[in-house]
């Protein structure tokens, strides 16, 4: 092997040696020499989702583990309350989106890589936008956005016709989760390894005060402030929400609380502590969210070259007392509303795409209120923007049957709302249709459905 | 300038505002500013500790770019520690950053008392000479060191300290109910556990209840407290037997917490070690912790009745508002007795061995007493005493156990190639070609290390010795990023004093992640 001859060559120096030699330890597909390097730099697509604590470290991480093509998409503008651990941010950049100025940040020091940043949800990216990376890799905070986003992904999967997922339809994830001294990191391979869906018991919904104790029997200082968040605010303001990055509600909320402390003798009500309760504020470290990050990055890049085995498949991390790993292997639902082959849905052929919505709505699985359909890419109805519901809306007298090639069976895709937990969530449901008494359908279609 | 108080919001709810202030006191040295050593300080500014000084006499090389972030094109051919510096200072003003160009092992060798200026050092990708040689200037300048290691997927962290107090953050509450104080027992006198006002009965507080029902117990059995496994059942059913209503969770809170009237009186056995600890035998030179430590051991000698001081706080449980408020200012009344005690005790003491008696704040020793239960106190080996002579019974165990195999051999690897590397120069696979070479010589040189430890029989993977050679000395910046990640986690608890440090060895295993803390 001739030694690196060009500056460009030495960049890679240390990498290198992991992508260039041989191997015992490494994953079935890698394939070591300088073609390897050359295709993470021009195929590999990454997309990160999530600027913040994870996300700016993964960008870094990613940048500096041979990645060229980045993209990263936040909806969030940068905080000052950011800056104890978001490294690629400094004080002149609060205000901004997170994602447009980590983008900059990570090109201007790491020549030759480019960052594609969006500033928007993650909801309001199209299907096709998710479906053109090789890996999609997760630096969130949230339950709900790591649900959208695996959903998405399990909805690229598809299955042969002995239920094993067709290879080139799974869509990697590399999920990384925080909170101070703990934290994890996971890899996801819907169809082969548990998604996320299917171990969400790991995120059990989140304990909250009675509200007999807050009016009745309030006892400590969060008592008195959730008292002043969920009771007091509606008796005084009528119909006004109340917005928790508004300082004056905030401030309403802390003298509330104050005062309900004082009249029952409670201590410990701190402004510091209203914030804290009222957001859910999560406490987050430096130190933490880099070893997360690196850990997710150090995945990707396994995934993305086999030069290594990889993680098999949830790590867990406590540095809080002495220093705990832990690697477990979680498996399939095999029965996942996710990842699996699909909720199975039999239909009339004469039934229309209006009926068919409100179908969902009915339906014990899915229960999708407001459901726009889409048809091997083709959007078939749209609930938004108006522009696209206008030109969907004739299809909704059409029957299903006929908008879908007059074919026996196929998947469609029903994005809408359902309620999880008391809380409105947007969801992508995958559907398994099957026409009644058309030909070609065999019996291991609906096997296994309960 | 941005309100720190803003800025560090999210920490300071972990380590608080005197985690806070020890952070900015704290001024911290780094040797070598690769991926590792930069990670470790970029976590370590950001969060806001007073210095840093980075020392490494090397230029940036264009392969650097590839794997360090703190370096970009304009830095190739400058002083590396002048570039890596340059950027951290961007990251927080708030924080003082120096540099020196100069390379540790020449500091280490000519100018020891260099480092007795800081609170803690950070050395990273330090060879196994350098290691041994710096442990005991720390040591002997009583200054906090950690090891950092990136090499290829693997790579370690080890903390070196004499002593540290350790206060875990989930503890078992400090309620008493095995023993309860004269003022909890007067309080729960005043309570009819059969009052007949359904509100009532349901909002009596747990606590209550088991101090009530415990007194009962004892009553019946010679003063002595439920202890087998029959009398627990029993005790649990008593309790059950005095609920009136199915929704009663006061009552359901005291079967779930009843194990604390269980629990054997008087102090744990690791507070039995602080307390029994030589060092407890103090003079004029005593740390001031182990002062407030003897005047803890008079207390639980004295005063306290065989128990440490109580820590003052209680859980939410299901009460009434005043009982709970109630409760909650019996046990702040009792914990501030105890301190008071504790205080008056440390004072007469340090007037005895000739100091100041307001030498240690209030502040300090309200904190020493809130945690008194918790204290930890752990010694570390001498690094030259851990390579020369590792407890060979535990390596042999890791090297077979399944779940401590990789890492441990890892562990054999990392210090062979420094071995290695001190015979041949250069680290095993290094430079192409010399591939097929460098395995026979790792695997000869990582047998006969083993050997001269005495840890003979145990044969090590051909697999892995490949990858060490494969790995090459490479620093990869996903590798370093855990791993620097890892230090800068332990400097933060060893210097808030916070948590407990990791003890031992963490080997880092970035093939499988099944990385392990290894003691020898």
């Amino acid at each position: 092997m001739a030694p690196p001859s060009t500056a460009e060559d030495s960049r890679s120096r240390d990498l290198d040696k992991l992508l260039l030699r041989a191997g015992n330890l490494v994953g079935p597909t890698f394939e070591p020499g300088p073609g390897l390097r050359d295709d993470l730099k021009e195929y590999a697509r990454v997309l990160v989702v999530g600027a913040g604590g994870l996300g700016c470290e993964l960008l870094k991480d990613l940048a500096l583990s041979g990645f060229r093509e980045l993209e990263v998409i936040d909806m969030d503008r940068i905080e000052v309350s950011n800056l104890n651990r978001q490294f690629l941010f400094r004080l002149e950049d609060v205000g901004k989106p997170k994602a447009e100025v980590a983008a900059k940040r990570v090109m201007e020091r790491v020549s030759g890589v480019n960052i594609v940043p969006h500033f928007c949800r993650i909801e309001d990216k199209e299907l096709e936008f998710y479906s053109d990376f090789s890996i999609i890799v997760l630096g969130l905070d949230s339950i709900e956005a790591r649900s959208y986003i695996n959903s998405v992904a399990c909805s690229f999967l598809e299955y042969n016709s002995d239920d094993s997922p067709q290879e080139e339809t799974i869509k990697p994830m590399v999920d990384g989760g925080t909170e101070g001294f703990q934290g994890h990191a996971r890899v996801i391979m819907p169809g082969v390894t548990p998604c996320f869906e299917c171990t969400i018991w790991l995120f059990p919904p989140q304990v909250k005060f009675p509200l007999c104790t807050l009016a009745e029997t309030p006892r400590t200082a969060a008592h008195c402030i959730e008292y002043a968040h969920l009771i007091k605010w509606d008796e005084v303001h009528s119909g006004k929400a109340f917005d928790p990055d508004d300082p004056e509600h905030m401030k309403w909320v802390y003298d509330e609380a104050t005062k309900r402390a004082e009249l029952f003798g409670i201590p410990g009500v701190t402004y510091s502590l209203t914030q804290g309760v009222v957001k859910n504020i999560i406490p987050a470290i430096a130190s933490t969210n880099a070893i997360i990050s690196a850990a997710c990055a150090l995945e990707t890049l396994k995934i993305a070259s086999g030069c290594s085995k990889t993680l098999s498949n949830y790590l867990t991390y406590n540095g809080a007392a002495g220093l705990h790993t832990k690697v477990t292997e979680f498996v399939r639902d095999k029965d996942c509303i996710e990842c699996g082959p699909g909720v199975l849905v039999q239909l009339d052929t004469s039934i229309t795409l209006q009926e068919f919505i409100d179908l969902l709505e009915e339906h014990p699985k899915l229960l999708l209120s407001k459901a726009s359909i889409s048809h091997r890419g083709k959007n078939l109805y749209m609930q938004a923007p108006p522009v696209l519901e206008e030109m969907t809306r004739s299809n909704l007298s059409v029957p299903l049957f006929e908008l879908m090639g007059k074919v026996a069976k196929d998947v469609v895709h029903a994005s809408g709302t359902t309620t999880k937990n008391d809380k409105k969530t947007s969801c992508l449901r995958k559907l398994r249709v099957i026409f009644e008494g058309v030909d070609g359908i065999t019996d291991m279609d609906t096997a296994g459905e309960a | 300038m941005a309100e720190p108080k803003t800025k560090y919001d999210r920490q300071l709810r972990i380590w608080g505002e005197q985690g806070q202030t020890a952070l900015e006191k704290a001024s911290i040295c780094l040797l070598n500013c690769g991926p590792t050593g930069s990670e470790t300080l970029k976590n370590l500014v950001l969060g806001g500790v007073g210095s840093i000084t980075v020392i490494d006499g090397s230029k940036v090389e264009p392969g650097d770019l590839g794997n360090n972030f703190m370096v970009d094109e304009s830095s190739v051919g400058k002083s590396k520690a002048k570039c890596v510096c340059q950027f951290l200072q961007e990251l927080n003003d708030a924080v003082k950053a120096k540099f020196i160009e100069e390379y540790p092992e020449v500091l280490i060798e000519t100018n020891p008392s260099f480092f007795s200026q800081f609170t803690l050092v950070v050395a990273t990708q330090l060879g196994e000479s350098s290691m041994v040689k710096l442990d005991r200037i720390c040591r002997e300048a009583n200054v906090i060191l950690i090891f950092a290691r990136s090499y290829g997927l693997t790579g370690l962290s080890v903390s070196e300290h004499t002593v540290i107090e350790s206060k875990p953050e989930h503890f078992l509450d400090d309620l008493r109910l095995n023993n309860p104080w004269l003022e909890l027992k007067r309080y729960a006198e005043t309570i009819d556990l059969d009052v007949s006002d359904p509100v009532a009965h349901k909002h009596t507080p747990y606590v209550l209840i088991l101090v009530k029902m415990a007194e009962e117990w004892a009553k019946n059995h010679d003063g002595k407290l439920p202890s087998t496994r029959e009398e627990k059942k029993e005790f649990k059913e008593l309790i059950k037997a005095r609920m009136t209503a199915l929704d009663e969770d006061n009552y359901k809170e005291a079967i779930e917490a009843s194990f604390k009237v269980f629990t054997p009186r008087g102090i744990s056995s690791d507070l039995q070690q602080v307390i029994g600890d030589s060092c407890v035998e103090i003079d004029s030179s005593s740390s001031d912790f182990w002062v407030m430590v003897a005047a803890l051991k008079e207390f639980i000698e004295n005063e306290g009745g065989g128990e440490a001081p109580l820590e003052g706080s209680i859980p939410d449980m299901t009460s009434s508002t005043e009982h709970y408020i109630s409760l909650q200012k019996l046990y702040q009344a009792k914990a501030e007795a105890d301190y008071l005690v504790i205080e008056q005790r440390v004072r007469t003491t340090l007037k005895k061995i000739g100091r100041d008696p307001n030498s240690i704040s209030k502040t300090t020793i309200k904190s020493f007493c809130k945690n008194a239960r918790k204290l930890k106190v752990c010694r570390y080996r001498l690094v030259e005493d851990e390579f020369n002579s590792p407890t060979v019974p535990e390596l042999q165990k890791y090297l077979t156990d399944e779940d401590y195999s990789v890492a441990s051999m890892f562990y054999v690897l990392l210090r062979a190639v420094d071995r290695f590397a001190a015979n041949y120069n250069s680290f095993p696979g290094q430079f192409d070609g010399l591939m097929d070479e460098d395995i026979s010589r790792l695997k000869t040189t990582a047998v006969g290390l083993l050997n001269d430890v005495g840890c003979n029989g145990v044969t090590l993977t051909e697999d892995l010795i490949n990858e060490m050679c494969r790995f090459g000395a490479a620093e990869l910046h996903a590798v370093a990023a855990f791993i620097g990640g890892i230090a800068s986690q332990e400097v933060i608890k060893l210097i808030t004093r916070q948590f407990v440090p990791l003890s031992g060895t963490f080997v880092f295993n970035g093939i499988d992640h099944k990385s392990q803390l290894l003691s020898l």
